[in-house]
Protein backbone atom coordinates (compact mmCIF):
# COMPACT_ATOMS: atom_id res chain seq x y z
CA UNK A 1 0.00 0.00 0.00
CA UNK A 2 1.12 3.84 -0.72
CA UNK A 3 0.77 4.52 2.74
CA UNK A 4 3.17 2.25 4.67
CA UNK A 5 5.12 1.52 1.95
CA UNK A 6 5.79 4.42 -0.71
CA UNK A 7 4.78 2.58 -3.89
CA UNK A 8 0.79 2.03 -4.77
CA UNK A 9 -0.34 -0.78 -5.75
CA UNK A 10 -2.59 -0.99 -9.28
CA UNK A 11 -5.88 -1.32 -7.39
CA UNK A 12 -5.12 1.86 -5.24
CA UNK A 13 -4.29 3.84 -8.88
CA UNK A 14 -7.97 2.38 -10.19
CA UNK A 15 -9.42 5.87 -9.81
CA UNK A 16 -6.93 7.68 -11.90
CA UNK A 17 -6.00 5.26 -14.54
CA UNK A 18 -8.27 6.05 -17.98
CA UNK A 19 -10.17 3.62 -19.59
CA UNK A 20 -8.78 1.22 -22.17
CA UNK A 21 -10.79 2.60 -24.96
CA UNK A 22 -9.32 6.29 -23.83
CA UNK A 23 -5.74 5.16 -23.22
CA UNK A 24 -6.11 2.91 -26.80
CA UNK A 25 -6.87 6.26 -28.69
CA UNK A 26 -3.75 8.26 -27.69
CA UNK A 27 -1.71 10.16 -25.25
CA UNK A 28 -3.25 10.99 -21.83
CA UNK A 29 -1.84 12.62 -18.68
CA UNK A 30 -2.51 9.98 -15.35
CA UNK A 31 -1.71 11.95 -12.07
CA UNK A 32 -0.87 9.22 -9.26
CA UNK A 33 -1.74 11.66 -6.57
CA UNK A 34 -3.69 9.72 -3.85
CA UNK A 35 -3.84 11.57 -0.67
CA UNK A 36 -5.39 15.18 -0.15
CA UNK A 37 -2.49 17.52 0.17
CA UNK A 38 -2.57 21.32 -0.23
CA UNK A 39 -1.61 21.56 -4.04
CA UNK A 40 -2.96 22.98 -7.30
CA UNK A 41 -0.13 23.85 -9.85
CA UNK A 42 -1.75 21.18 -12.12
CA UNK A 43 -4.59 22.98 -12.65
CA UNK A 44 -2.71 26.12 -13.58
CA UNK A 45 -0.31 24.73 -15.90
CA UNK A 46 -2.87 22.81 -18.15
CA UNK A 47 -3.49 25.13 -21.33
CA UNK A 48 -6.59 23.15 -22.50
CA UNK A 49 -8.38 22.93 -18.87
CA UNK A 50 -8.21 19.27 -19.30
CA UNK A 51 -7.46 19.40 -14.97
CA UNK A 52 -10.92 20.34 -13.15
CA UNK A 53 -10.95 22.82 -11.56
CA UNK A 54 -10.50 22.71 -7.65
CA UNK A 55 -13.10 23.84 -5.04
CA UNK A 56 -10.55 23.16 -2.50
CA UNK A 57 -6.65 23.23 -2.88
CA UNK A 58 -6.72 19.83 -0.76
CA UNK A 59 -8.80 18.30 -3.41
CA UNK A 60 -7.78 15.60 -5.97
CA UNK A 61 -7.16 16.03 -9.33
CA UNK A 62 -8.83 14.73 -11.73
CA UNK A 63 -8.56 14.93 -15.33
CA UNK A 64 -10.83 15.36 -17.93
CA UNK A 65 -9.58 12.82 -20.29
CA UNK A 66 -11.60 13.79 -23.15
CA UNK A 67 -10.12 17.27 -22.95
CA UNK A 68 -6.99 15.99 -22.54
CA UNK A 69 -4.39 15.76 -25.42
CA UNK A 70 -1.06 14.12 -23.18
CA UNK A 71 0.90 17.33 -24.18
CA UNK A 72 3.11 17.06 -20.83
CA UNK A 73 3.18 20.25 -19.94
CA UNK A 74 1.78 19.33 -16.21
CA UNK A 75 4.56 16.40 -15.65
CA UNK A 76 7.00 18.78 -15.34
CA UNK A 77 4.82 21.25 -12.63
CA UNK A 78 3.56 18.90 -10.71
CA UNK A 79 5.67 19.68 -7.21
CA UNK A 80 5.27 16.00 -6.31
CA UNK A 81 6.23 14.74 -9.72
CA UNK A 82 3.11 12.33 -9.33
CA UNK A 83 1.92 12.94 -13.05
CA UNK A 84 2.86 10.80 -16.39
CA UNK A 85 1.60 10.76 -19.68
CA UNK A 86 0.85 7.26 -21.15
CA UNK A 87 0.05 6.91 -25.01
CA UNK A 88 -0.66 3.31 -26.06
CA UNK A 89 -1.04 4.45 -29.68
CA UNK A 90 2.45 5.17 -30.29
CA UNK A 91 2.97 2.28 -32.67
CA UNK A 92 2.04 -1.31 -32.69
CA UNK A 93 3.97 -2.92 -29.97
CA UNK A 94 4.92 0.16 -27.75
CA UNK A 95 3.24 2.21 -25.48
CA UNK A 96 5.05 5.98 -24.93
CA UNK A 97 5.49 7.19 -21.26
CA UNK A 98 6.57 10.85 -20.55
CA UNK A 99 8.31 10.53 -16.74
CA UNK A 100 9.58 13.59 -14.66
CA UNK A 101 13.38 12.82 -14.13
CA UNK A 102 15.54 14.82 -11.50
CA UNK A 103 19.07 13.30 -11.89
CA UNK A 104 22.47 13.43 -13.91
CA UNK A 105 23.37 12.12 -16.24
CA UNK A 106 20.11 12.56 -18.18
CA UNK A 107 19.84 9.64 -20.22
CA UNK A 108 20.75 9.90 -24.18
CA UNK A 109 18.08 9.78 -27.03
CA UNK A 110 18.15 6.46 -28.94
CA UNK A 111 19.65 4.33 -26.09
CA UNK A 112 17.93 1.69 -24.08
CA UNK A 113 17.93 1.65 -20.34
CA UNK A 114 16.63 -0.48 -17.82
CA UNK A 115 12.72 0.08 -16.41
CA UNK A 116 12.17 0.60 -13.50
CA UNK A 117 8.50 -0.13 -11.76
CA UNK A 118 7.10 2.18 -8.86
CA UNK A 119 9.34 -0.01 -6.21
CA UNK A 120 12.57 0.59 -8.77
CA UNK A 121 12.88 -3.02 -9.43
CA UNK A 122 13.81 -3.53 -13.03
CA UNK A 123 10.99 -4.99 -14.50
CA UNK A 124 12.31 -4.93 -18.42
CA UNK A 125 14.10 -2.18 -21.31
CA UNK A 126 12.91 1.10 -22.23
CA UNK A 127 14.48 2.57 -25.44
CA UNK A 128 14.43 6.88 -24.43
CA UNK A 129 12.80 8.59 -27.33
CA UNK A 130 13.05 11.91 -26.43
CA UNK A 131 14.85 14.18 -23.08
CA UNK A 132 12.97 17.63 -22.92
CA UNK A 133 14.60 19.76 -20.62
CA UNK A 134 13.06 23.70 -21.52
CA UNK A 135 13.44 26.71 -19.39
CA UNK A 136 9.62 26.13 -18.95
CA UNK A 137 10.41 22.68 -17.42
CA UNK A 138 12.44 24.95 -14.21
CA UNK A 139 14.81 21.54 -14.07
CA UNK A 140 12.24 19.33 -13.83
CA UNK A 141 13.28 17.32 -17.60
CA UNK A 142 10.52 14.90 -18.67
CA UNK A 143 11.92 11.62 -20.43
CA UNK A 144 9.80 10.32 -23.33
CA UNK A 145 10.48 6.48 -23.01
CA UNK A 146 8.98 3.67 -25.12
CA UNK A 147 8.33 0.04 -23.66
CA UNK A 148 5.97 -2.85 -24.50
CA UNK A 149 2.79 -1.90 -24.44
CA UNK A 150 1.60 -4.35 -21.34
CA UNK A 151 4.32 -2.28 -19.21
CA UNK A 152 2.39 1.02 -19.73
CA UNK A 153 1.01 1.32 -16.20
CA UNK A 154 4.07 -0.54 -14.50
CA UNK A 155 6.70 1.23 -15.59
CA UNK A 156 7.49 4.92 -13.84
CA UNK A 157 10.60 5.52 -13.60
CA UNK A 158 14.56 4.71 -15.62
CA UNK A 159 18.03 3.74 -14.79
CA UNK A 160 20.20 6.08 -17.28
CA UNK B 1 20.24 52.31 21.55
CA UNK B 2 19.21 51.92 18.51
CA UNK B 3 15.88 52.98 16.89
CA UNK B 4 13.26 51.03 14.79
CA UNK B 5 9.90 50.61 15.21
CA UNK B 6 9.63 46.93 14.08
CA UNK B 7 12.38 44.51 14.57
CA UNK B 8 11.86 41.06 13.22
CA UNK B 9 14.17 38.35 14.55
CA UNK B 10 15.14 35.30 12.08
CA UNK B 11 15.30 35.75 8.23
CA UNK B 12 13.73 33.04 7.26
CA UNK B 13 10.26 32.19 4.97
CA UNK B 14 8.39 34.18 7.75
CA UNK B 15 11.11 36.95 8.91
CA UNK B 16 11.86 37.69 5.24
CA UNK B 17 7.63 37.71 4.59
CA UNK B 18 7.26 39.65 7.81
CA UNK B 19 9.06 42.54 6.70
CA UNK B 20 7.95 42.91 3.18
CA UNK B 21 4.12 43.39 4.62
CA UNK B 22 5.12 45.94 7.81
CA UNK B 23 7.55 47.31 5.27
CA UNK B 24 4.64 47.51 2.72
CA UNK B 25 2.29 49.14 5.49
CA UNK B 26 4.88 51.65 5.94
CA UNK B 27 7.10 50.53 8.77
CA UNK B 28 9.91 50.97 9.47
CA UNK B 29 11.73 47.67 9.53
CA UNK B 30 14.93 45.84 11.31
CA UNK B 31 15.87 42.60 9.99
CA UNK B 32 17.76 40.50 12.38
CA UNK B 33 19.39 36.85 11.23
CA UNK B 34 22.24 34.99 12.45
CA UNK B 35 23.16 33.87 9.26
CA UNK B 36 25.77 35.22 6.79
CA UNK B 37 22.67 35.70 4.68
CA UNK B 38 18.66 35.85 4.07
CA UNK B 39 16.50 32.83 3.62
CA UNK B 40 16.80 30.44 6.13
CA UNK B 41 15.80 26.71 5.02
CA UNK B 42 14.34 28.13 1.65
CA UNK B 43 18.33 28.45 0.70
CA UNK B 44 18.67 24.75 1.22
CA UNK B 45 15.46 23.59 -0.24
CA UNK B 46 15.83 22.39 -4.04
CA UNK B 47 12.27 20.70 -4.36
CA UNK B 48 9.23 22.70 -5.71
CA UNK B 49 7.01 23.85 -3.06
CA UNK B 50 2.84 23.01 -2.87
CA UNK B 51 0.12 25.13 -2.07
CA UNK B 52 -1.09 27.57 -4.56
CA UNK B 53 0.09 30.43 -6.40
CA UNK B 54 -0.20 32.71 -3.05
CA UNK B 55 2.37 30.85 -1.75
CA UNK B 56 4.30 30.38 -5.22
CA UNK B 57 3.37 26.54 -5.52
CA UNK B 58 5.60 24.74 -8.36
CA UNK B 59 8.35 27.37 -7.46
CA UNK B 60 11.51 25.98 -5.64
CA UNK B 61 12.04 27.18 -2.23
CA UNK B 62 16.07 28.00 -3.14
CA UNK B 63 13.98 30.75 -5.79
CA UNK B 64 11.38 31.63 -3.76
CA UNK B 65 14.48 32.98 -1.40
CA UNK B 66 15.68 34.94 -4.08
CA UNK B 67 12.87 36.03 -4.96
CA UNK B 68 12.35 37.54 -1.37
CA UNK B 69 15.59 38.62 -0.79
CA UNK B 70 15.21 40.83 -3.62
CA UNK B 71 12.54 42.42 -2.56
CA UNK B 72 14.03 43.18 0.59
CA UNK B 73 16.96 44.49 -0.52
CA UNK B 74 15.13 46.89 -2.54
CA UNK B 75 13.06 48.00 -0.11
CA UNK B 76 14.30 51.25 1.71
CA UNK B 77 12.00 50.66 4.75
CA UNK B 78 14.00 47.71 5.29
CA UNK B 79 17.29 47.37 7.27
CA UNK B 80 19.32 44.29 7.40
CA UNK B 81 22.05 42.70 9.63
CA UNK B 82 23.37 39.30 8.78
CA UNK B 83 25.52 37.61 11.34
CA UNK B 84 23.42 39.04 14.01
CA UNK B 85 21.87 37.00 17.02
CA UNK B 86 19.68 38.18 19.54
CA UNK B 87 20.87 37.91 22.97
CA UNK B 88 17.92 38.77 25.06
CA UNK B 89 14.67 40.73 25.24
CA UNK B 90 14.29 42.88 28.51
CA UNK B 91 11.57 43.92 30.63
CA UNK B 92 12.10 47.36 29.06
CA UNK B 93 11.66 46.44 25.88
CA UNK B 94 15.45 46.32 24.73
CA UNK B 95 16.67 43.76 22.68
CA UNK B 96 20.24 43.02 23.25
CA UNK B 97 21.96 41.47 19.98
CA UNK B 98 25.43 40.40 19.29
CA UNK B 99 27.13 41.37 15.96
CA UNK B 100 30.58 39.97 15.09
CA UNK B 101 32.20 41.58 17.84
CA UNK B 102 29.68 44.21 18.12
CA UNK B 103 27.06 44.45 21.24
CA UNK B 104 23.81 46.33 19.63
CA UNK B 105 20.88 47.54 22.02
CA UNK B 106 17.67 48.37 19.62
CA UNK B 107 14.41 49.69 21.19
CA UNK B 108 11.95 48.87 18.92
CA UNK B 109 7.90 49.66 19.34
CA UNK B 110 6.97 46.00 18.07
CA UNK B 111 9.25 42.87 17.91
CA UNK B 112 8.05 39.92 15.36
CA UNK B 113 9.87 36.68 16.43
CA UNK B 114 10.80 34.35 13.26
CA UNK B 115 13.82 32.11 14.98
CA UNK B 116 12.09 28.96 13.39
CA UNK B 117 12.69 25.94 14.83
CA UNK B 118 15.57 22.99 15.87
CA UNK B 119 15.82 19.13 14.65
CA UNK B 120 15.13 16.48 17.63
CA UNK B 121 16.86 13.91 18.56
CA UNK B 122 16.42 10.65 19.06
CA UNK B 123 18.00 8.12 22.13
CA UNK B 124 19.70 5.25 21.09
CA UNK B 125 22.55 3.50 22.55
CA UNK B 126 25.86 5.06 20.53
CA UNK B 127 23.69 8.07 19.29
CA UNK B 128 26.91 10.06 19.61
CA UNK B 129 28.78 8.54 17.25
CA UNK B 130 30.46 10.95 14.53
CA UNK B 131 28.48 10.35 11.20
CA UNK B 132 25.22 10.24 12.57
CA UNK B 133 23.44 14.03 11.96
CA UNK B 134 20.42 15.75 11.87
CA UNK B 135 18.73 15.57 8.17
CA UNK B 136 18.63 19.31 8.17
CA UNK B 137 21.80 19.40 8.96
CA UNK B 138 23.10 17.02 6.03
CA UNK B 139 21.25 19.01 3.93
CA UNK B 140 23.02 22.30 4.97
CA UNK B 141 26.05 20.42 4.62
CA UNK B 142 25.01 19.12 0.93
CA UNK B 143 23.12 22.24 -0.67
CA UNK B 144 24.80 25.01 0.97
CA UNK B 145 28.37 24.06 1.21
CA UNK B 146 28.03 21.40 -1.64
CA UNK B 147 29.74 18.35 0.77
CA UNK B 148 28.09 15.51 0.58
CA UNK B 149 28.84 13.72 4.06
CA UNK B 150 28.94 10.45 3.40
CA UNK B 151 28.40 7.42 0.35
CA UNK B 152 25.92 5.09 2.18
CA UNK B 153 22.98 6.84 4.51
CA UNK B 154 20.17 4.98 6.31
CA UNK B 155 17.59 7.87 7.02
CA UNK B 156 15.40 7.30 10.24
CA UNK B 157 11.87 9.07 9.46
CA UNK B 158 9.31 9.36 6.86
CA UNK B 159 7.98 12.64 7.48
CA UNK B 160 8.42 15.31 4.91
CA UNK B 161 12.10 16.70 5.97
CA UNK B 162 13.31 12.66 6.04
CA UNK B 163 11.94 12.31 2.28
CA UNK B 164 13.08 15.06 0.31
CA UNK B 165 16.57 14.96 2.42
CA UNK B 166 16.91 11.46 1.19
CA UNK B 167 15.89 12.48 -2.49
CA UNK B 168 18.40 14.81 -2.68
CA UNK B 169 21.01 12.78 -1.29
CA UNK B 170 20.32 10.20 -4.15
CA UNK B 171 20.92 13.50 -6.50
CA UNK B 172 23.28 13.90 -5.07
CA UNK B 173 25.00 10.37 -5.98
CA UNK B 174 24.81 9.05 -2.55
CA UNK B 175 22.74 5.62 -1.63
CA UNK B 176 19.97 5.46 0.69
CA UNK B 177 19.71 1.85 2.08
CA UNK B 178 16.60 2.41 3.30
CA UNK B 179 14.31 4.82 5.47
CA UNK B 180 13.10 3.79 8.73
CA UNK B 181 10.07 5.00 10.27
CA UNK B 182 8.68 3.69 13.70
CA UNK B 183 4.93 4.68 12.70
CA UNK B 184 3.05 2.26 11.01
CA UNK B 185 2.44 4.60 8.30
CA UNK B 186 4.40 7.28 6.34
CA UNK B 187 4.04 10.74 7.26
CA UNK B 188 4.80 13.03 4.75
CA UNK B 189 3.61 13.43 1.66
CA UNK B 190 3.24 9.99 -0.03
CA UNK B 191 4.50 11.91 -3.85
CA UNK B 192 7.49 12.38 -2.19
CA UNK B 193 7.25 8.96 -0.92
CA UNK B 194 6.42 7.45 -4.40
CA UNK B 195 9.29 9.08 -6.28
CA UNK B 196 12.08 7.64 -3.91
CA UNK B 197 10.31 4.51 -3.93
CA UNK B 198 10.82 4.63 -7.32
CA UNK B 199 14.30 5.28 -7.13
CA UNK B 200 14.27 1.53 -5.38
CA UNK B 201 14.79 2.92 -1.57
CA UNK B 202 13.17 0.68 0.61
CA UNK B 203 10.84 2.67 3.06
CA UNK B 204 10.59 0.54 6.19
CA UNK B 205 7.23 1.48 8.01
CA UNK B 206 7.09 0.08 11.35
CA UNK B 207 11.04 -0.06 11.71
CA UNK B 208 13.47 1.70 14.05
CA UNK B 209 17.06 2.16 15.37
CA UNK B 210 17.81 -0.32 18.04
CA UNK B 211 21.38 0.98 18.47
CA UNK B 212 24.25 2.46 16.02
CA UNK B 213 28.14 0.43 15.86
CA UNK B 214 31.57 1.88 14.61
CA UNK B 215 34.63 2.02 16.65
CA UNK B 216 35.73 5.94 15.87
CA UNK B 217 33.16 6.45 13.39
CA UNK B 218 29.61 4.83 12.60
CA UNK B 219 29.37 1.93 10.68
CA UNK B 220 26.06 0.61 10.96
CA UNK B 221 23.15 0.52 12.70
CA UNK B 222 20.78 -2.43 14.29
CA UNK B 223 17.39 -2.04 13.17
CA UNK B 224 14.21 -3.55 14.34
CA UNK B 225 10.28 -4.38 13.60
CA UNK B 226 7.92 -2.15 16.16
CA UNK B 227 4.91 -3.74 17.24
CA UNK B 228 1.76 -1.88 16.61
CA UNK B 229 1.73 0.05 20.21
CA UNK B 230 5.30 0.58 18.89
CA UNK B 231 7.59 -1.96 20.72
CA UNK B 232 10.08 -3.75 19.55
CA UNK B 233 9.28 -6.91 18.36
CA UNK B 234 12.17 -9.26 19.51
CA UNK B 235 14.20 -11.56 16.87
CA UNK B 236 13.62 -8.99 14.07
CA UNK B 237 17.20 -7.04 14.81
CA UNK B 238 19.06 -6.29 11.80
CA UNK B 239 22.17 -4.92 11.04
CA UNK B 240 22.41 -2.31 8.78
CA UNK B 241 26.20 -0.93 7.46
CA UNK B 242 25.83 2.46 6.75
CA UNK B 243 28.39 5.87 6.93
CA UNK B 244 25.95 8.49 7.70
CA UNK B 245 22.78 7.74 9.90
CA UNK B 246 20.78 10.13 9.04
CA UNK B 247 17.78 11.77 11.93
CA UNK B 248 14.64 13.41 10.91
CA UNK B 249 12.52 12.64 13.76
CA UNK B 250 11.11 15.85 13.87
CA UNK B 251 11.70 19.72 14.56
CA UNK B 252 10.65 21.63 18.22
CA UNK B 253 10.04 25.49 17.85
CA UNK B 254 13.41 27.62 18.87
CA UNK B 255 11.60 29.44 21.53
CA UNK B 256 13.68 30.24 24.04
CA UNK B 257 13.69 34.18 23.55
CA UNK B 258 10.00 33.54 24.00
CA UNK B 259 10.69 31.82 27.31
CA UNK B 260 12.60 34.56 28.22
CA UNK B 261 10.36 37.87 26.98
CA UNK B 262 8.00 36.45 29.26
CA UNK B 263 5.33 35.03 26.47
CA UNK B 264 2.70 32.27 28.11
CA UNK B 265 3.71 29.09 26.94
CA UNK B 266 2.03 26.00 25.98
CA UNK B 267 3.13 22.52 25.37
CA UNK B 268 1.23 21.25 22.32
CA UNK B 269 2.79 18.31 21.05
CA UNK B 270 1.14 18.55 17.21
CA UNK B 271 3.05 21.84 17.10
CA UNK B 272 6.42 20.53 17.79
CA UNK B 273 6.66 21.37 21.60
CA UNK B 274 6.25 24.52 23.58
CA UNK B 275 4.80 27.57 21.85
CA UNK B 276 3.44 30.35 22.86
CA UNK B 277 -0.28 31.33 23.46
CA UNK B 278 -1.76 34.17 20.90
CA UNK B 279 -4.43 35.56 18.81
CA UNK B 280 -5.54 36.01 15.79
CA UNK B 281 -3.06 38.30 14.36
CA UNK B 282 0.12 36.61 15.84
CA UNK B 283 0.45 38.70 19.09
CA UNK B 284 1.78 36.93 22.13
CA UNK B 285 0.71 37.56 25.77
CA UNK B 286 3.62 40.33 25.99
CA UNK B 287 2.52 43.57 24.84
CA UNK B 288 3.48 44.23 21.52
CA UNK B 289 5.40 40.49 20.85
CA UNK B 290 4.46 38.51 17.54
CA UNK B 291 5.40 34.99 16.26
CA UNK B 292 5.24 34.05 12.91
CA UNK B 293 6.81 30.89 11.77
CA UNK B 294 7.96 27.81 13.15
CA UNK B 295 8.44 28.83 16.39
CA UNK B 296 4.74 29.74 16.90
CA UNK B 297 4.20 25.55 15.63
CA UNK B 298 6.08 23.73 13.29
CA UNK B 299 4.51 23.20 9.88
CA UNK B 300 5.69 23.80 6.18
CA UNK B 301 7.38 26.70 5.23
CA UNK B 302 4.45 27.56 2.84
CA UNK B 303 2.63 28.47 6.26
CA UNK B 304 4.96 30.10 7.63
CA UNK B 305 5.48 32.55 4.90
CA UNK B 306 1.76 33.29 5.40
CA UNK B 307 2.28 33.74 9.35
CA UNK B 308 4.83 36.21 8.06
CA UNK B 309 2.69 38.06 6.14
CA UNK B 310 0.05 38.25 8.72
CA UNK B 311 2.44 39.06 11.80
CA UNK B 312 3.91 41.68 9.50
CA UNK B 313 0.89 43.27 8.64
CA UNK B 314 -0.86 43.27 12.12
CA UNK B 315 2.21 44.54 14.04
CA UNK B 316 2.46 47.69 11.79
CA UNK B 317 -1.17 48.23 11.95
CA UNK B 318 -0.58 48.38 15.77
CA UNK B 319 1.33 51.05 15.18
CA UNK B 320 -1.26 53.33 13.31
CA UNK B 321 0.06 52.02 9.60
CA UNK B 322 -2.88 51.27 6.92
CA UNK B 323 -3.27 50.60 3.27
CA UNK B 324 -6.77 49.97 1.78
CA UNK B 325 -8.50 46.90 2.05
CA UNK B 326 -6.04 45.85 5.15
CA UNK B 327 -8.66 43.83 7.07
CA UNK B 328 -9.18 42.24 4.19
CA UNK B 329 -5.72 41.59 3.55
CA UNK B 330 -5.61 39.89 6.38
CA UNK B 331 -8.62 37.85 6.46
CA UNK B 332 -7.20 36.31 2.95
CA UNK B 333 -4.07 35.37 5.07
CA UNK B 334 -5.92 33.94 7.67
CA UNK B 335 -7.72 31.86 4.84
CA UNK B 336 -5.36 31.09 3.19
CA UNK B 337 -3.77 29.17 6.45
CA UNK B 338 -7.10 27.42 6.95
CA UNK B 339 -6.89 26.55 3.32
CA UNK B 340 -3.11 25.42 4.08
CA UNK B 341 -4.17 23.30 7.22
CA UNK B 342 -7.68 22.16 5.63
CA UNK B 343 -6.47 18.81 4.37
CA UNK B 344 -6.07 15.30 5.94
CA UNK B 345 -2.56 16.45 6.52
CA UNK B 346 -3.72 19.42 8.14
CA UNK B 347 -5.81 17.56 11.11
CA UNK B 348 -2.65 17.73 13.80
CA UNK B 349 -2.06 21.27 13.16
CA UNK B 350 -5.59 22.70 13.06
CA UNK B 351 -5.96 20.73 16.47
CA UNK B 352 -2.58 22.04 18.01
CA UNK B 353 -3.73 26.10 16.76
CA UNK B 354 -7.38 25.55 18.58
CA UNK B 355 -5.64 24.91 22.22
CA UNK B 356 -3.09 27.47 21.93
CA UNK B 357 -5.11 30.74 19.89
CA UNK B 358 -6.73 33.02 21.51
CA UNK B 359 -9.65 34.66 19.06
CA UNK B 360 -10.28 38.05 19.93
CA UNK B 361 -12.93 38.66 17.19
CA UNK B 362 -14.49 35.16 16.67
CA UNK B 363 -13.33 32.23 14.80
CA UNK B 364 -12.55 32.72 10.63
CA UNK B 365 -13.33 30.68 8.55
CA UNK B 366 -13.05 30.55 4.82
Amino acid sequence: MLANSGYAEIEELSRVIPSKERLAKGAVAIAECLQSIPCNPCNSACKRGAFLAFKDINDLPTVDVERCNGCGLCVSACPGLAIFVVDESFNETEALIKLPYEFLPLPIEGKDVPALDRKGEIVGTARVVKVQNTKTMDRTPVIWIAVPKAMSMIVRNIRP
Amino acid sequence: MEKTEILIIGGGPAGLEAAIHAAGLGAEVTLIERDPFLGGQLTKQTHMFFGSYEQFAGVRGVDIAEKLKKEIEENPKIKVLLNAAVAGIYPDGVVTVSQKNKFLKFKPNRIIVATGAYEKMLPFPNNDLPGICGAGGVQTLMNLYGVLPGQEIVMVGAGNIGLIVSYQLLQAGAKIKAILEASPNIGGYLVHAAKIRRMGVPILTSHSVKEAYGKDFVEGVVVHQLDEKWAPVPGTEERMSCDVLCLAVGLSPLSEILWQAGCEMKWIPELGGHVAVRDEDLLTTVSGLYIAGDVAGVEEASAAMVEGKLAGMAAAESLGYSVEGLLEKKDSARSELAELRAGHSGDKIRGGIDRVERLTRGKVTC
